[in-house]
C-alpha cells in the first residue's frame, strides 16, 4: 500500500514536471552515483557475478514468504542474472558485476541511478555451491545517503525455495560439484524464499551430500558498503 | 522477572533528564516474520513494559514462566508476569509457519512509562529454543524500525531432538513439529544436559536423514536454522 501510494505521487510529479519547467518535486532531481562494495565474507562459496539494481519504490526482487520470481529463480539455482538484471516497466537502471567472487574476494561496481526517484538499490549473488542459496539485500533505501557518506551492510543468505536442497551430485552448478544450474521445475517442499538454514554436508550428517565442512557457511554471506560518490 | 537493579537505578537518576519523550504514549505496530528456513514459532508474546522487569537475560537461568514457554510455548506464566509491572501486552495468537509475518498492535495509551519492547516465542520443533528481543527503547519518533532476533536455547532441557509431545517443563522431548516435516523413532543421542543452564545463544540443531530412526527426529535439511530467526518491524504511529 505504501509503496504504491508513493509512486503514484512520483507519477504525478513527474506530470507537472513535463508543463512546469524547472519546477523542484523533489529536494533532489540530480541522478545520484554510489560505489557500491561488495565482499564475499564465507569460506569456500565463491558468489555468482553480482546483480545490482537501482530503483524506485514500485520494485521488490524478493519478499520473504512469497515466492521467487523466475528472474531470482535463475539467479539462485544457476548464478545467471541477466534476467534479473532485465527489469523493465519501472523506473530502474541496473549493473552486473564483473564477475563471481572468490572466498574473501571484493568488488566494487559503480551504479548511476537514472532519475532522483530511484532511492532504493537491491544486491544479490548466488552462493554457488549449494541448491538455491542467495545472500541479498532487497530495496535499501539510499536516498538519505549524502554525497561521501556510506552506510555497511550485513547481507543474510536466503533460501530462494524453488529447488530442493539435495546437496547431491550434479545439482549445484559450483566447482564444489558443476553440476546443474537452471531448473524451472519448483522441487522444494515449499515454494517460497525463507531465511537458508545453512548446508548440512557430508561432515556433518548427510550422507549423499557432496559438499564437506568447508563449505558450511553463516550469516552475513556477504558484506556490502555503499558510498554515494 | 528479574530486577535489573542497576538500570532501575539509573534510570531513577536520570528520570528527569530523560525528558518528557521518554514517557509519552505510544501506538504501535509490531509485525514479526519468521525468517527460518522451516522451524514454527508458537504464538508470538509482545510487550511494552518498564525497566522494573524483563523477560529472560543472557547468562541468568531462565525464569520458570520462561522456561514453560521455550520448552512448551506457553504464555501464561509470562502474561502473569508482566501483568505484575503493569506491561502492556498482547500475542500473535496463533502459531507462525516458516515465511509467515504477524502482527501485533500495541498502545500505551495510560502506561505511559512502558517504553521498553520485548519480544519472545518458542521454536517448534526444539526442545527448549526462542526467539527474543529483550528490552529495546521503543523509538519516539514516527516511523518504520527493523530489529532482527536471534535464536536462544533457555538452557532448561536437553536437546533430544525426539518429538515425543513434551512440553511440560521438567518432560523431556519436543511437542510437535507444526511443519508436518519431522521424522520418528530417533535414538535420542543427539545431547545431553545443556553445559550452559543459563540462557544462550541457541547452538542450532543437528538433526538426521532417517526419518525413521537415526539420533534425531528433526530433518537436518529442513530443521536447521541460521540467525536471525526473526525480524521485527515496529511501526511508531
Amino acid at each position: 500500500m505504501n509503496h504504491r501510494s508513493k509512486n503514484r505521487w512520483y507519477l504525478g510529479c513527474a506530470g507537472l514536471l513535463a508543463s512546469v519547467m524547472l519546477v523542484g518535486c523533489d529536494s533532489d532531481s540530480t541522478p545520484a552515483s554510489f560505489n557500491v562494495t561488495v565482499t564475499n565474507a564465507t569460506n569456500n562459496q565463491p558468489l555468482s557475478p553480482v546483480a545490482l539494481i537501482s530503483h524506485d519504490s514500485s520494485y521488490s526482487a524478493w519478499s520473504v514468504g512469497s515466492a521467487a520470481s523466475t528472474a531470482l529463480e535463475q539467479l539462485a539455482e544457476g548464478g545467471a542474472n541477466t534476467q534479473l538484471l532485465s527489469v523493465s516497466g519501472i523506473n530502474a537502471m541496473s549493473v552486473s558485476g564483473a564477475g563471481a567472487i572468490g572466498p574473501g574476494g571484493s568488488e566494487t561496481i559503480n551504479i548511476a541511478t537514472g532519475t532522483s526517484a530511484q532511492t532504493e538499490l537491491t544486491i544479490a549473488t548466488m552462493l554457488v555451491n549449494t541448491n538455491d542459496a542467495f545472500a541479498g539485500l532487497a530495496s535499501v533505501d539510499v536516498s538519505d545517503l549524502a554525497v561521501g557518506e556510506s552506510m555497511t551492510l550485513n547481507a543474510k543468505v536466503y533460501d530462494a525455495g524453488t529447488e530442493l536442497d539435495s546437496e547431491s551430485a550434479g545439482t549445484m552448478p559450483g566447482p564444489a560439484d558443476g553440476g546443474e544450474g537452471f531448473n524451472a521445475n519448483r522441487s522444494d517442499a515449499s515454494d517460497f524464499v525463507r531465511g537458508h538454514g545453512g548446508v548440512v554436508t557430508v561432515d556433518d550428517g548427510l550422507s549423499s551430500s557432496v559438499l564437506n565442512q568447508s563449505h558450511r557457511f553463516d550469516n552475513p554471506g556477504m558484506i556490502v558498503t555503499i558510498s554515494r560518490i | 522477572m528479574k530486577l535489573l537493579a542497576t538500570t532501575a537505578l539509573l534510570a531513577a537518576s536520570l528520570g528527569s533528564a530523560l525528558g518528557s519523550a521518554q514517557v509519552s504514549a505510544q501506538d504501535l505496530s509490531v509485525t514479526i516474520t519468521n525468517l527460518t528456513h522451516g522451524m514454527a514459532f508458537t504464538p508470538v508474546l509482545v510487550a511494552a513494559h518498564t525497566s522494573s522487569g524483563n523477560l529472560y537475560d543472557v547468562g541468568a537461568a531462565a525464569s520458570s514462566s520462561l522456561q514453560a514457554m521455550a520448552e512448551g510455548g506457553s504464555l501464561t506464566g509470562l502474561q502473569s508476569d508482566l501483568d505484575g509491572i503493569s506491561a502492556t501486552h498482547d500475542n500473535s495468537g496463533a502459531v507462525l509457519m516458516a515465511g509467515s509475518s504477524a502482527t501485533v498492535a500495541l498502545n500505551t495509551d495510560g502506561a505511559s512509562a512502558n517504553t521498553k519492547l520485548s519480544v519472545v516465542s518458542m521454536l517448534l520443533p526444539t526442545n527448549d529454543a526462542f526467539l527474543g528481543l529483550d528490552s529495546v527503547d521503543i523509538p519516539t519518533a514516527e516511523g518504520t524500525y527493523v530489529f532482527y532476533l536471534n535464536a536462544y536455547d533457555a538452557g532448561t532441557e536437553a536437546n533430544d531432538e525426539l518429538i515425543t509431545g513434551g512440553g511440560t517443563p521438567g518432560v523431556s522431548g519436543i511437542p510437535a513439529d507444526p511443519g508436518g516435516m519431522a521424522g520418528s523413532g530417533g535414538s535420542g543421542g543427539v545431547a545431553g544436559a545443556d553445559q550452559n543452564t543459563a540462557v544462550h545463544v541457541h547452538r542450532g540443531a543437528i538433526g538426521d536423514s532417517n526419518s525413521t530412526g537415526g539420533n534425531s527426529d528433526l530433518n537436518n535439511t529442513v530443521h536447521r536454522w541460521l540467525n536471525p530467526v526473526a525480524r521485527v518491524t515496529v511501526v511508531v504511529n
